[in-house]
């Protein structure tokens, strides 16, 4: 994160929301349709402002709901606008209906999207299970561990999501409150600069060329759905390599690098931990701290989760002895959390592994702090050498 | 109308079709009989018939064919109802129910 930047950029202090809304005005989207919901209202309710104070050209709707937001976001990116919208939780459950269609459709929709736990019981704090819910809609979900990230993952994932090898959707996500809420230090583009890195939207058409009349959204029966949903499903392979030409070409420019997944310390590491989001922060001082004692641990960060990262993640465990994987919310099918099941899943034909554990940890907004992590990371160190796992599935912090 | 039905085979492959599952030409809905649904059929009488064109606006189908018609007595083109397209007639019946009670030209009867 140290290279040299040829680009002047500004030092400020803002939320992740803050961040977020302003990626979103230097973006400058022809469109956005959004309805309010804690923690993420703020991203549209700051762009909100932008829109009237005139600091962008944006159409603003103000919609009766998250279902209508996500209507009328498609609506306008088969228009052949660039649209956008913004929520969390129940907002992104009640859109969860439109999702996979604006995938099918192939719109690059970008959404910041804050985690926060889905109801029941109701609670408005920070874990990933709305996101998780949503994770085979077919859109690309990247996760942000702090604010500066969210702020460069919008910009990104306009430039991936628009590539004609890809055309997705895309969420960014950020923490609820953890991340959302907490201001921080980070560095924005000039705008132009920001400008220029997104380029220009060209859509594939437009509902709204009555030169050119097209049918979007018919019924596509036994003959023709399968060989609809092929392509999306080979623009989710490609968009893997679309991300890491971004995260790379976003790095020269700018001085943050990014991958489909970050490596902190593996090299030479014996057990690591697994996680996403803004807990990868606090599992850095844990892993620096440790360092400092003689013990050979690591941390594997998920940026983004879909596409899943198999080729990397099994590339990057190959010499591991130990790992658990955190997930911020569980399946509730038994068997732990969705990440764990996907890295489980991803390593499974690898012929060197290493023995794996899970955490479900933080739900609905419950604190992860360094000392707990710190003894994971002595079982970890303990079940390298062990002949039994033990205990599959744990749950971090939880009176039992 | 562009629509050319022969260039739908229901055979196209993958690399073959248009991004997202669209339509890139309008008229295909000319390729499905959908009269074939009906259980009641509407019969146009065109002797009763007026030309109010009711039935037309109404018809979720746009199955009323139309013709214009020189008017001797104007000098102007009249709008004339040249009945309905039973290929694609559903047969709901709401031309029969709009169709103004004193001329009656329309009734429903079984289809088969």
């Amino acid at each position: 994160m140290t290279a040299t930047t040829i680009i002047k950029q500004l030092t400020v202090a803002k939320t992740g929301n803050e961040a977020m809304a302003d990626a979103m005005r230097q973006v400058n989207p022809d469109v956005v349709a959004a309805y309010p919901i804690t923690p993420a209202t703020e991203i549209a309710q700051i762009f909100s402002s932008f829109v009237a104070d005139g600091m962008v050209t944006t159409d603003m709707v103000t919609v009766e709901s998250e279902h209508s937001a996500m209507s009328a976001t498609i609506g306008a990116a088969a228009a052949g606008a660039r649209a956008m919208t913004a929520t969390a939780s129940q907002g992104l459950m009640l859109m969860a209906e439109m999702l996979p269609i604006a995938a099918a459709l192939r719109l690059p929709i970008v959404m910041p999207e804050v985690n926060r736990a889905i109801s029941g019981p109701i609670n408005i704090h920070c874990d990933h299970s709305d996101t998780m819910f949503c994770r085979d809609a077919g859109w690309l979900q990247i996760f942000s561990e702090n604010a500066q990230e969210a702020y460069d993952n919008v910009l990104q994932a306009v430039k991936i999501a628009e590539d004609p090898r890809v055309h997705l959707p895309a969420l960014v996500t950020t923490d609820g409150f953890i991340i959302s809420h907490g201001m921080e230090t980070i560095k924005i583009l000039p705008d132009d600069e920001a400008k220029s890195f997104v380029g220009e939207y060209k859509p594939n058409y437009s509902l709204l060329n009555h030169e050119k009349p097209i049918t979007v959204g018919s019924i596509d029966l036994q003959n023709y759905y399968f060989e609809h949903r092929i392509p999306m499903i080979e623009a989710m392979k490609t968009a893997k390599d679309i991300i890491k030409q971004v995260g790379r070409e976003y790095g020269e420019k700018y001085g943050r690098f990014y991958d489909l997944i970050e490596q902190y310390k593996i090299d030479d590491a014996e057990v690591a931990l697994i996680c996403l989001g803004s807990t990868a922060g606090t599992a850095k001082d844990v892993v620096d701290a440790l360092r400092t004692k003689g013990q050979k641990v690591g941390l594997i960060k998920i940026r983004v989760f879909r596409p899943f990262p198999v080729e990397d993640l099994a590339a990057a465990l190959r010499n591991l002895r130990a790992a658990a994987v955190f997930d911020r919310s569980d399946s509730l099918s038994g068997y732990g959390g969705p990440v764990f099941t996907e890295v489980c899943s991803a390593l499974f034909n690898s012929e060197n592994k290493p023995k794996i554990v899970n955490y479900i940890y933080g739900l609905g907004g419950r604190d992860i702090d360094i000392h707990t992590i710190e003894a994971v990371y002595d079982r970890l160190n303990k079940l390298k050498d062990a002949q039994d796992t033990g205990e599959i599935v744990s749950y971090l912090g939880v009176r039992k | 109308m562009t629509f050319t039905a022969g260039n739908y085979t229901g055979k196209l492959t993958v690399t073959e079709l248009p991004e997202g599952g669209i339509w890139t030409e309008p008229g295909s809905s000319l390729m499905r009989k959908t009269g074939d649904w009906k259980t009641l059929q509407p019969v146009w009488d065109g002797q009763k018939c007026i030309s109010c064109l009711t039935c037309w606006a109404y018809c979720p189908d746009s199955c009323f064919k139309t013709e214009k018609v020189l008017n001797e007595k104007t000098g102007k083109e009249d709008v004339k109802n040249r009945g309905i397209d039973l290929d694609h007639c559903k047969g709901c019946g709401i031309c029969a129910a709009v169709c103004p009670p004193k001329v009656a030209a329309i009734t429903m009867e079984k289809a088969r």
